[in-house]
């Protein structure tokens, strides 16, 4: 148990440290950073004087040490844009981020687990398939194309909805709408297979050919086997809550996360994208850890299986 | 045994007789068309795609002189969406590529030399599975600025781990046990062990997940260029177009709905197609 | 007498294994201190249960894997390490025949590709000469070109076996080790391919490195037998003397449990106990918790291979007796 908490702990600290080692290195090779900031105007012993306070001169591997004691230290540099800490910049974001991302995925659940388990135990029938289509869909249509169709169906033609903006509740109905659908039909399609591999199991059949209800089979033998694995996709989303409002978020214009990320890059705004990347790697990689965590505790013989590998 | 084999044959014959259902003959047909499309894009473009016609701007599809109707510009839709098709599966077909070629030749590595190679390139993978890619491509491009030659490359990191695991996976249990040991104990350098029997004895199922990798790369490339981070004007792909087409919704939807539903089509044939392939090269895998 | 083509002194090899829910590393002694020499033209038979390390020992005397410790000579010289060009060389003298003759070729290529395969590696003759050496070979294990098209997958497992045959012999090697090359077909191909191996050994001078369960096909095709338990030799010697009389008590249970026309049937030893686990060897003679006659010592103490005869070795604690003395008498 402890064995298998202390490997899922220490990946965890890898893909970290992986992602600063990224940043690093990106940040490195794409040039000098101080013709990046001062510009390549600047005369050379201003250069001289920023590239010594900047410790730009020291070996390689110490300003690599020296990057990492400062991420530590929370210190993520300054947006060239407006001078104000990077750090400052992405955490105001994250509330109207949220705003989005938070509903959307309790939609998501709502609408897609019970759409897949329902599909599973109908196999065959007119709602299975209209689950599988829709879940097809869901992966076929990016999710800009079915922002800028909602868009046209509820804001052009109909009127009813705003197409961009932060104004009231309204503007946030698209795109939560759009994160909720393609979220929903990915995760009916993995309920669904999951349900149905566990429905094929022996003990199902056993349960039930020993006389057991149907309705006690599927609740107490079928979704708890069926949840392991739905867990962990659960996981995964909760981890692109940050990540995942990219696109949705420049479509419709909403003040978020996604949104800085993008005009950051436009901008090549290094010290805000480097925040970003950081936040995003810390969710992915907390939310990996809770989902290890849930999962060692509901399945015992992964906790086995952990020790062996 | 030559009896049951032969039976066997002549079942799975007769099985496949019903040959290709129509969906999938389909999906071939629209393949086969972007790729005439990406092959000729410029011979068979009414127009060239930065060509203006002022006196004729957004236009609606069905106008005599442009079918697909014009943008603001006064350029031809299907002109640009004909050159968009083949920027979209150049890009699409040099990252899947690049990606099934990094990923197999580290899969076979990490098969071959077991020990670090083998953790490193898991942990690689392991890493490059956890962390969205869209997040990491945009900081690529943040860093790096942006080219065609960059955007080919950068994509070409994406989806390499699949190919890694599939392909170690794969050459360790034929290293473990049959065809590539006996190989290897007649004296077989590790090359031609890799090369001439373990590569094309795992192809179907690298074949299968390019199907899964193509369309995958097809949305983010597009996504990319649709935010603008992709693929730069005066250049055009399907993304791209969308997210020029975005400006223009209220009064010209069509610029954006044709690229849309060619991105949306050729990702859902590919699939198509994988899916097909996978029932008949792959059962094992899911 | 010549010196043997291939030595082997004292070889061991041990297998980490994890074991148990804490996940304990426990040393596995596969192949515990066994020596053998094979001379020129002569067949080896290795006889012994799963587990007793008999396949291990078989890797190892072809080069395929290193030993822990102990060494193997081949033609005098030192085998050289696993996957050196220089051992990748040596191939070419010492091939080997697979239990399972499907897993062992590929099967998206045709057999005569892959019988082509070694003298394509080794670079020997031109291509004509090459194709004429398939032909040749397909005719040496008794298949016809047509045969040669054909994929695995559309050959009987007898006709996939002589396939590996040919392409293991390809090179003309002087050793083949085989193991347990026949015990996956059906018993009345078996026969068959043995038969051709017993010719073409013949024929070629082959040396042979035979391992195999089965002692009617290891009688009918050795010169010498050694049988092994959980690692070790524990009996050695003439394959028709040690068939008619053997001396270790493990020894006379697997022939008295093997069927042979002349021989009373009544005298069948049947075993007890658990079947070899090479996890966990018992101390002392591996074998005396199985064995109807072990002492008290046999517990204790682990027996050596010692010569008991004028061509046997024996380890046991029960078999030092009035042959130990005829032997100081000799």
């Amino acid at each position: 148990m402890g064995r298998y908490f202390a490997i899922r702990i220490g990946r965890a600290a890898l893909t970290i440290v992986l992602v600063v080692t990224f940043a690093f290195v990106v940040l490195r090779l794409s040039g000098d950073p101080a013709l990046m900031i001062l510009g390549p105007e600047a005369p050379p012993e201003v250069i001289a004087a920023f590239r010594k306070a900047w410790g730009l001169d020291d070996p390689i591997w110490f300003q690599y040490l020296d990057y990492f004691h400062a991420i530590a230290k929370g210190e993520l540099g300054r947006s060239m844009r407006d001078g104000r800490p990077a750090i400052q910049l992405v955490l105001e974001r994250i509330p109207a981020t949220l705003a989005l991302t938070l509903p959307a995925f309790v939609f998501k659940v709502a609408l897609g687990v019970p759409a897949g388990i329902y599909a599973a135990l109908h196999r065959g029938s007119g709602i299975d398939r209209a689950v599988m289509m829709t879940a097809v869909a869901g992966f076929t249509v990016p999710s800009f194309v079915l922002a800028l169709l909602l868009v046209l169906i509820f804001a052009v033609q109909l009127g009813w909805l705003p197409s961009g903006g932060q104004d009231s509740w309204r503007h946030a109905i698209l795109p939560i709408a759009t994160l909720s659908l393609g979220g929903a039909a990915v995760l009916a399609r993995f309920t669904r297979s999951a349900m149905l591999e566990v429905l094929g199991q022996p003990y199902i059949r056993t349960a039930s050919a020993k006389g057991v209800p149907w309705r006690k089979v599927v609740t107490s033998h079928a979704l708890p086997n069926a949840a392991i694995p739905t867990v962990t996709i659960l996981g995964f989303m909760v981890g692109t809550l940050i990540a995942g409002a990219v696109v949705v978020e420049s479509v419709f214009s909403w003040p978020g996360v996604g949104r800085l990320l993008v005009v950051a890059v436009a901008n090549r705004d290094l010290a805000v994208v480097q925040c970003i990347l950081l936040l995003v790697a810390l969710t992915m990689v907390t939310s990996n850890l809770v989902v290890d965590f849930l999962y060692g505790f509901l399945d015992p013989r992964l906790r086995a299986k952990g020790a062996h590998t | 045994m030559t009896d049951a084999t032969l039976k066997d044959a002549r079942v799975r014959h007769r099985i496949s007789l019903p040959a290709i259902p129509l969906s999938v003959a389909l999906a071939v047909a629209w393949i086969a068309a972007m790729l005439v499309i990406a092959a000729l894009a410029e011979k068979i473009a009414p127009y060239g795609y930065t060509q203006l016609d002022l006196r004729n701007r957004l236009s609606a599809p069905g106008h005599v002189a442009h079918w697909l109707g014009t943008d603001e510009l006064g350029r031809d839709v299907l002109s640009r969406l004909l050159v968009s098709i083949r920027i979209s599966l150049l890009i699409a077909f040099g990252a899947t590529a690049i990606s099934a070629i990094v990923g197999t030749t580290l899969g076979f590595l990490a098969a071959h030399f077991r020990g670090a190679v083998e953790q490193i390139v898991l942990m690689l993978s392991d890493f490059q599975a956890s962390m969205p890619f869209l997040i990491m491509a945009l900081a690529v491009l943040a860093f790096f600025g942006n080219s065609l030659p960059l955007l080919v490359g950068l994509m070409g990191f994406f989806g390499w781990e699949r190919y890694a695991r599939i392909a170690r996976g794969l050459a360790i249990s034929a290293n473990a046990q049959g065809y590539a040991a006996a190989v290897r104990q007649l004296g077989a350098t590790p090359s031609r062990i890799y090369l001439r029997h373990i590569l094309p004895n795992i192809a179907s199922t690298l074949i299968v997940s390019t199907t899964l990798v193509f369309p995958e790369v097809i949305l983010m490339e597009s996504g990319l260029s649709f935010l603008g981070l992709g693929v730069q004007p005066p250049m055009t792909s399907l993304g791209n177009m969308v997210g020029y087409g975005r400006e223009y919704l209220t009064r010209a939807p069509w610029i954006m709905l044709a690229p849309a539903t060619t991105i949306v089509v050729t990702t859902l044939a590919v699939s198509v197609i994988g899916d097909w392939l996978r029932d008949r090269l792959d059962p094992t895998l899911q | 007498m010549t010196t043997p083509l291939v030595e082997v002194a004292s070889i061991s090899r041990s297998y980490s294994m994890r074991s148990g829910m804490f996940g304990r590393n426990t040393a596995v002694h596969a192949v515990d201190g066994v020596s053998l020499a094979i001379r020129k033209g002569e067949t080896l038979g290795l006889v012994g249960e799963s587990g007793s390390g008999k396949s291990t020992t078989g890797r190892i005397v072809l080069g395929l894997e290193p030993p822990d410790r102990g060494d193997v000579r081949f033609g005098g010289k030192p085998m050289a390490a696993p996957g050196t060009p220089a051992w990748r060389a040596q191939r070419a003298r010492m091939q080997m025949i697979f239990q399972d003759p499907l897993g062992a070729l590929d099967r998206r290529l045709p057999v005569a590709a892959q019988i082509r395969e070694p003298l394509d590696i080794h670079g020997l003759g031109t291509s004509a000469e090459r194709e004429e050496r398939v032909r040749e070979l397909l005719r040496a294990v008794e298949l016809t070109p047509a045969h040669g098209v054909r994929y695995p997958g559309a050959l009987s497992g007898g006709q996939r076996q002589r396939v590996v045959l040919a392409r293991a012999l390809a090179t003309k090697p002087d050793f083949l080790v085989c193991d347990e090359p026949v015990s996956a077909l059906d018993v009345s191909i078996q026969a068959q391919v043995v038969n051709l191996l017993c010719d073409l050994q013949a024929q070629l001078e082959l040396t042979l490195l035979f391992i195999s369960h089965d002692l009617r096909v290891v009688r009918q095709i050795s010169n010498i037998v050694a049988v092994m338990y959980l690692g070790r030799i524990v009996e050695i010697g003439n394959a028709d003397d040690l068939f008619a009389r053997p001396e270790h008590p493990y020894t006379q249970a697997l022939v008295s449990a093997s069927p042979a026309p002349g021989r009373r049937s009544a005298g069948r030893i049947v075993l007890s106990g658990d079947p070899p686990n090479p996890a966990a060897r018992p101390q002392g003679c591996a074998f005396h918790p199985r064995c109807p006659r072990a002492i008290a010592r046999c517990a204790v103490e682990t027996p050596v291979l010692a010569v008991v005869g004028a061509d046997r070795q024996v380890a046991c604690h029960l078999v030092t007796g009035p042959q130990a003395e005829t032997r100081d008498a000799a």
